[in-house]
């Protein structure tokens, strides 16, 4: 047979296609020196025939596979034991790649975004040290997310010059001479202390209720919690606008990507993700982006604000992502499914909690604690109809576009209903939201009874049409 | 139009405010008697009253053309580039021209023509009456009376000619005591608390220097401190800061001596005045329109600018006005230097406190009407000296705005109501705002000549109703805001109103509005439905005793049964959730835009530009 040196796989069953307008159909597809065909090999037999010189472009859609290889914890302890990774690289590769990623997380598939096939992945940083070391598997892995002739962004969430630092540690950042095919973007979200520092300040600030004006706009700015909350929201937004906009894959990674990569994989697919909007995909979105990809909860929220011993290990990265979904859920009140209560409810838990869901710092340490046999989740607890109900947001109306909410400090306020909680009554407010509920309840109501009358009226013409025409 | 010598320019680039790139807008400025048109190439319009048109700049020649700069004062700031200098500088000079009127005829109000005949304008000014006002504070009573010391203007150019004085307040007394205060203001009622038999009262400060007394004076404030039956004490409140107040008495002014002045308590609350104001609000404006603002700019700039401090300033005076009334039951006085502006803006929030009236559409409309005539609003419409315009009334508004953050239920009125006042306070195309006073207003002849805001705003109502007012509040619950300093924010809404992108994409207040006007019409249809079932419910009973036995069973048909679903409309959308924004000319109605831009599959690329998420490495 001509060409047959590059037949590899003459044939494989099950395979199946489909096709627009039509059922999709299965059946054995065969290769051969010029066509490819299928047969469905029933009674009535779908064939199709296509010469190869027909073909324009090969798309493969499936890319990526379900991997195993940290079953044990062995290879990262901080990621869980079944990962996605590139179809094409296998668990041997992904070995050596973890030997060269901080913390031993290798690169892996964070969102999917359906409408154009673009990928968030997540890291570590690279181990390049002062002298630059490589890793052939590494840079395999991460082109294997490219689709031909694209290329890719590296969200580096470290400013140049910290990135540069990193490299005197062991650390460092992808030399654009190996990864040519991505661009490397430095964004700087701050870490640890700095932020603990920031989370008492603005703590302190909001508990002092004898500042004057000046004093107190002092404080706030002094704080930096928005100019925090700023530098998270727009790199997010930036990490959605190359997957969105520019259409291209992009890969986030800081230090060893436990912190501000997190803000970012997640605020980005809340901006991008409709499902992550509602109620059972945010909670997804903490399960996969949060808990399973080890952001170490116990370190980081053992204590608040009012802790007097510091550790370094201590900073308000989970909160500051939940500030952003509130700025967020302020500029586009209707599309997401639950209210400002939830994300308080979830800021509670992750610092205090009756349930075994935010205990430990990762995965394995979960598993060894024996947290599902022991403890209840949150989940199973949040989930219940009676508590839903209090967690919905009236308004929601399911909104299927990428939304992107404005960075401005302008548009950036204060989350009251954290930071001023026990600081003034809620009163006023809180009626105002109730008084809201009820027109909205009050709206349901009437359309049903419209609805309904609008039917019964029908249905007794029809019976009067009836009773007249015969 | 003299003033006009190139009416249409082609080619002309809109500059987004905030865009870092120069992102623009190419289309065609117009320039007519008395808007500045530009419509770009998507045929949306941007009109601009020449009237709002605070400055205009011209910037140095750039390699696209030459760029021209309009802020306005409603806060709108436009960048636009004219491809020809020479057209830039036609436009340039006619707007000049355009936005400084000399005299009060040349004002747009008095050649705006909403096709209404006279008596539709006469009513439409009968809309707000004073002496309806008054009776429904419950004066004249056995203490206080109509004076009609100043009906002719002879006392006070200043004041109107209805004024309320203190039943044992002589006319000697009164005119002994204006000769006595600046600008001849003496003290006169301004709010009656009924339920408390409490008044506040308005004047300018003394003319005391450092020992003149006046024995009228002391006699008409002790007349003041009498018309209270219950409390004999009353406050005098300087609303300027001390310092200010002692230097007045080198100049002949001052503030009284306590000593002098039986039963009275006096009190600063230290208010900047007007110069100071002007240049905070200025430096606020600087702030929020820098391009690439960070956050920490952003808050020392608020902070530096003294804004919210001067807003914060004004709402504890109002507080400590009411307070004095409900908790002490005492009378006030209050005054400033000329009392117009400070004495004007607290005694009008004072009272929005203490009388839910006030917080009702019809009565926010009353207490500006005072205003005016106090003349709290001098907005610099005509050419004249830029020291004496104030933002005084934009301060009052905000405070206002405030007031329902604070209390989202206790207004009748919403956020765009406010905005929509505050637009025509500079546009000029109402008479409602023109003049200083009742004697200036008289002569501009206004009610013949011009026409009133408040029924056109009566007629729109539908669109200021806060959906979320509360009824229940009877007339004396009296609002007790809270002023630590947290509770007082940038008011995004107003000094961006025209920044569209600053602003959240959805706004709730619109979808609930919206939802409230909904659901009054499902009731209505309701009513409807169910009389139209009763209807032919009894015409089946007459008709079934005579059919029943023919038909007795009629089974249903499955077809009728799926045509009836369609019979279930969807009704009105309620998810028109964008903010809308209202110039000054009934043109300027975006709604349908916005709502066709948000439908769109995708929103365009929005704030990532200002927000700095560029792509740069």
């Amino acid at each position: 047979m001509e060409f047959a040196e590059l037949i590899k796989t003459p044939r494989v069953d099950n395979v199946v296609l489909h096709r627009p307008f039509y059922p999709a159909v299965e059946g054995t597809l065969c290769l051969t020196g010029h066509h490819l065909i299928l047969s469905s090999r029933q009674d009535n037999t779908e064939e199709l025939w296509l010469l190869h010189s027909n073909i324009d472009a090969i798309d493969k859609t499936s890319e990526w596979r379900l991997s195993y290889v940290n079953k044990e914890f062995a290879v990262c302890p901080s990621y869980p034991p079944i990962v996605i990774v590139p179809k094409s690289i296998d668990d041997e590769a992904l070995r050596k790649v973890a030997m060269f990623r901080h913390g031993g997380r290798f690169p892996v598939l964070s969102y999917y975004h359906k409408k154009n096939g673009m990928v968030i992945m997540r890291s570590g940083q690279p181990l390049t040290g002062t002298n630059g070391r490589r890793c052939k598997e590494d840079e395999k892995l991460i082109n294997a997310t490219l689709r031909a002739g694209k290329r890719g962004y590296i969200i580096d969430t470290r400013s140049l010059n910290v990135a540069q630092q990193a490299r005197a540690k062991g650390g460092g950042f992808e030399q654009e001479a190996h990864y040519p095919q991505w661009r490397r973007i430095h964004k700087s979200i701050e870490r640890y202390h700095i932020l603990q520092e920031s989370l008492i300040k603005l703590v302190e600030a909001c508990n002092e209720q004898a500042h004057n004006m000046d004093r107190w706009l002092s404080k706030l700015e002094a704080s930096n919690w928005l100019t925090h909350i700023k530098e998270i929201l727009t790199t997010a937004c930036l990490a959605a606008q190359c997957i969105d906009r520019e259409g291209a894959s992009i890969l986030i990674h800081g230090t060893e990507g436990i912190d501000s990569t997190l803000q970012v994989t997640s605020l980005a697919q809340i901006i991008l993700e409709p499902r992550s909007r509602t109620i059972r995909g945010f909670e997804a979105l903490i399960e996969r982006e949060w808990l399973q990809a080890g952001h170490p909860f116990q370190q980081r929220c053992a204590q608040s604000a009012y802790c007097n011993s510091k550790q370094k290990w201590e900073a308000p990265v989970f909160l500051l992502f939940l500030d952003c979904v509130w700025q967020i859920l302020r500029q586009f009140p209707c599309s997401f499914e639950f209210n400002e209560r939830f994300l308080t409810m979830l800021f509670e838990h992750a610092y205090a909690s009756q349930f075994g869901t935010f205990l430990g710092n990762n995965e394995s340490e979960r598993c060894k604690l024996k947290l599902q046999q022991k403890t209840m989740s949150l989940w199973s607890w949040v989930n219940r109809p009676s508590e839903l109900s209090k967690l919905t947001n009236p308004l929601f109306e399911a909104n299927n576009l990428v939304i992107w909410p404005s960075v401005a400090p302008q548009s950036l306020q204060l989350w009251e209903g954290i930071f001023l909680r026990w600081n003034r009554t809620s009163k006023y407010l809180d009626e105002a939201y109730e008084e809201m509920v009820n027109i909205i309840e009050y709206n349901k109501e009437l359309q049903a009874k419209v609805n309904i009358l609008r039917r019964q009226l029908a249905e007794l013409e029809t019976e009067d049409g009836m009773q007249e025409s015969p | 139009m003299e003033h006009i010598r190139t009416t249409k320019v082609e080619q002309v680039k809109l500059l987004d405010r905030f865009s870092t790139s120069n992102k623009s807008l190419t289309g065609t400025l117009y320039l007519t008697a008395t808007h500045l048109l530009f419509i770009d190439s998507h045929q949306k319009e941007t009109w601009i009253l020449h009237h709002h048109i605070a400055s205009v700049e011209k910037l140095a020649l750039t390699t696209s053309g030459c760029p021209l700069v309009i802020q306005c004062k409603n806060f709108r700031i436009v960048h636009f580039i004219v491809p020809r200098e020479r057209d830039c500088h036609d436009i340039y000079n006619s707007l000049l021209q355009l936005s400084k009127q000399a005299k009060y005829e040349d004002l747009y109000a008095f050649s705006y023509n909403p096709k209404q005949n006279d008596s539709e304008r006469l009513q439409g000014w009968q809309v707000i009456d004073l002496a309806e006002e008054y009776k429904r504070m419950g004066v004249p009573n056995s203490h206080w009376q109509l004076s009609d010391a100043n009906r002719e203007y002879k006392i006070c150019e200043t004041y109107p000619r209805e004024l309320y004085v203190p039943q044992i307040a002589s006319k000697p007394i009164i005119v002994g005591s204006s000769k006595f205060r600046s600008k001849g203001r003496f003290p006169v009622l301004s709010y009656y608390h009924q339920d408390k038999e409490a008044a506040i009262c308005r004047c300018s400060q003394p003319l005391s220097g450092f020992s003149a007394r006046c024995l009228e004076d002391e006699h008409l404030l002790q007349a003041i401190s009498k018309a209270n039956p219950v409390n004999r004490y009353m406050y005098v409140m300087d609303t300027r800061p001390k310092l200010n107040a002692m230097a007045n008495r080198a100049a002949g002014k001052g503030y009284e001596n306590e000593d002098n002045y039986s039963n009275i308590r006096f009190q600063f609350v230290g208010i900047e005045n007007i110069h100071v104001m002007r240049s905070s609000l200025q430096k606020l404006l600087e702030v929020s329109g820098t391009k690439g603002l960070s956050v920490n700019d952003f808050y020392s700039g608020l902070e530096s600018s003294g804004w919210l401090r001067h807003i914060k300033a004004v709402m504890d005076a109002a507080i400590f006005l009411a307070k004095a009334i409900m908790v002490e039951n005492a009378s006030v006085l209050v005054h400033c230097s000329d009392g117009w502006d400070r004495t004007s803006q607290v005694c009008s929030l004072g009272s929005l406190l203490l009388d839910s009236y006030y917080r009702t559409i019809k009565g926010f409309m009353v207490r500006i009407y005072s205003l005016v005539l106090s003349g709290g609003v001098r907005c610099g419409h005509l050419d004249g000296d830029p020291k004496e315009v104030s933002p005084v009334f934009t301060q009052f508004l905000e405070c206002v705005w405030h007031l329902t953050e604070q209390f989202p239920q206790a207004f009748e009125f919403n956020e765009e109501f406010l905005l929509q006042i505050h637009e025509h306070i500079h546009s000029c195309q109402f008479g409602n705002f023109l003049g200083n006073c009742q004697k200036e207003r008289e002569e501009l002849k206004l009610k013949e000549k011009t026409y009133s805001l408040w029924p056109f705003l009566l007629e729109d109502q539908k669109k200021y109703i806060n959906p979320l007012y509360s009824f229940k509040s009877q007339r004396f619950t009296v609002l007790e805001p809270n002023t630590v300093s947290f509770n007082f924010k940038f008011w995004r809404n107003m000094y961006h109103q025209f920044d569209r992108t600053l602003h959240p994409r959805q706004s709730v207040f619109n979808i609930i509005m919206n939802m409230n006007e909904q659901n009054k019409q499902l009731q209505k249809d309701i009513q409807d439905l169910e009389s139209k079932i009763k209807q032919r419910k009894n015409k089946q009973t007459d008709g079934v005793l005579t059919k029943e036995l023919l038909h007795s069973v009629c089974p249903e048909s499955p077809t009728l049964k799926t045509s009836l679903r369609f019979k279930e409309q969807t009704l009105l959308p309620v998810n028109d959730a964008l903010r809308t924004i209202e110039g000054s000319s009934p043109a300027d109605n975006r709604y349908s835009e916005y709502a066709e831009e948000f439908s769109k599959p995708e929103p365009a690329v929005v704030s990532l530009e200002y927000g700095v998420a560029r792509m740069t490495c």
